[in-house]
């Protein structure tokens, strides 16, 4: 799609740079660097009329912008169908008390991360699944396998879980799987004048482009996974907040030794498919990790156990 | 040469004494009494508001609001690009980032989301319960506070 759209300006651009004699400056610059240069000098020239430039100039800045430049609203309508989606294969555990606790404890969290504030804020909800798995949609909303909460053996270690996920979003590593073209393909919709008033037609083009941005970040969240370098990003950052937190940064350790023997019995499913294996993690996990294993909280133990007891004991 | 240095310099340094506007890029965003997210609320201030905003500190601005509230903002909720609302709605789904090539207002939208649901793709029916989960500061505060933990570290 990117390279449809680049080699269409790069036509338009090229046309009106020959114009004035600029080849040397096109093929030195790069495309989007002389794309406005060129909108502006074909226009003078006569070739395209100052409406048509103006289009070039927006298409060209158009396509040069990235996931990066997704705004925190774009996002969230994003994250909402990333997680409506997740939820027509993982179903929701309705259990009002749990899933309360749980966003207590996740949105307490939250306001430790670098990104305290999303568009629409940190949400948490529990799965019925008990496969060991958690994903974390752009924006905030973040999902937790009945599986996993198995993996913790108290609030300590939840934190551990829950400030990963949040940390994903911190880092908006699920936006960054949307593929550029898609957003080349949207971002250069959006740009042309004729989707001042978006029509029918641009609406379900864009709406084709959503579609496929909310594929690959599902396809990132449950098949193929982050990179082991957002991973990696992902626990330094979720340490980072616990130690803000106020709760002990070996939880994170000791969850992850724990999930390391529990996704080998579970035979490669959930949560080992889309992560470094846990022993890793664990390693790395230790070079960065400070003070002592502190005696569980009792005050922590008690309610961890009232809201999640249910949820664990369940089938 | 050396004058032009100059003049940044001094640009610089004016600059950052002068508050600059900035716009709040989230759907609610509080404006708080210290720099930290269990500060108390001194003001609530919706998407697309301009604030005027001073030196960023340890990932805060301290902020002016437009009727003349001061208080703290972290720095994710502010953008520096302004953020204009389509006009004659103040609905934060139809807000429009002003940088013309965004997708907000006419990209990726509410309008984008209700296509999907008319054609029946997605359900979002507990997408909206989950997003209405809010617990809110003080039970943040009373849970923090039953769970024994140092208060507000940075």
């Amino acid at each position: 799609m990117s390279r449809r759209h680049d080699w269409k300006l790069c036509v338009l651009v090229s046309g009106a740079v020959l114009v004035s004699g600029l080849v040397a400056a096109a093929v030195f610059s790069g495309c989007s660097e002389v794309s406005e240069a060129g909108a502006g000098i074909a226009q003078a020239a006569g070739v395209i009329t100052p409406d048509q430039a103006k289009s070039i100039t927006r298409s060209a800045k158009a396509v040069e912008k990235t996931w990066q430049d997704l705004t925190p609203e774009q996002e969230y309508y994003i994250g909402r169908a990333v997680a409506a989606q997740v939820l027509q294969t993982y179903p929701p555990l309705d259990r009002p008390q749990a899933n309360e606790y749980l966003n207590l404890l996740g949105q307490s969290l939250a306001i430790f991360s670098d990104r305290p504030e999303t568009f629409g804020g940190y949400h948490f909800l529990l799965l019925d699944s008990d496969e060991i798995n958690a994903f974390a949609a752009p924006g905030g909303l973040i999902l937790v396998s009945r599986g996993m909460i198995r993996c913790c053996q108290n609030e300590d270690e939840l934190a551990a879980v829950l400030a990963h996920e949040i940390a994903h979003v911190e880092k908006k590593h699920g936006l960054s799987a949307i593929k550029q073209g898609r957003l080349t393909s949207a971002f250069t919709i959006v740009a042309s004048e004729s989707a001042k008033q978006m029509g029918g037609e641009e609406l379900a083009s864009l709406t084709r482009e959503f579609e496929g941005s909310v594929g690959d970040v599902v396809m990132t969240l449950t098949t193929s996974g982050y990179s082991r370098k957002q991973e990696a990003a992902a626990d330094a950052a979720a340490v980072k907040i616990l130690r803000r937190a106020g709760y002990p940064e070996t939880a994170m350790l000791t969850m992850l030794e724990r999930m390391d023997q529990r996704l080998a019995n579970a035979g490669g499913l959930g949560f080992a498919k889309t992560h470094p294996s846990a022993k890793e993690r664990a390693d790395a996990v230790r070079a960065i990790i400070q003070g002592a294993t502190p005696a569980s909280e009792p005050a922590r133990q008690q309610r961890f156990a009232a809201a999640m007891q249910p949820v664990t004991a369940g089938k | 040469m050396t004058t032009k240095v100059l003049a940044v310099l001094l640009a610089i340094s004016a600059g950052a004494a002068l508050a600059a506007p900035m716009s709040v890029q989230v759907r609610n965003c509080r404006v708080r009494a210290t720099p930290s997210q269990l500060g108390s609320t001194v003001a609530t201030v919706d998407y697309g508001a301009v604030l005027q905003a001073g030196e960023l500190q340890n990932g805060w601005y301290p902020v002016t609001t437009a009727d003349g509230k001061t208080g703290w903002v972290h720095q994710s909720a502010l953008s520096k690009k302004p953020i204009a609302m389509r006009a004659g709605t103040s609905d934060v789904a139809t807000g429009a980032s002003s940088d013309e090539v965004a997708l907000a207002g006419k990209g990726f939208n509410e309008q984008v989301e209700s296509k999907l649901r008319k054609e029946g793709k997605l359900d979002y029916t507990w997408v909206d319960r989950m997003s209405a989960i809010n617990v809110g500061g003080d039970k943040i505060a009373q849970f923090r506070t039953q769970g024994h933990l140092p208060g507000g570290a940075k």
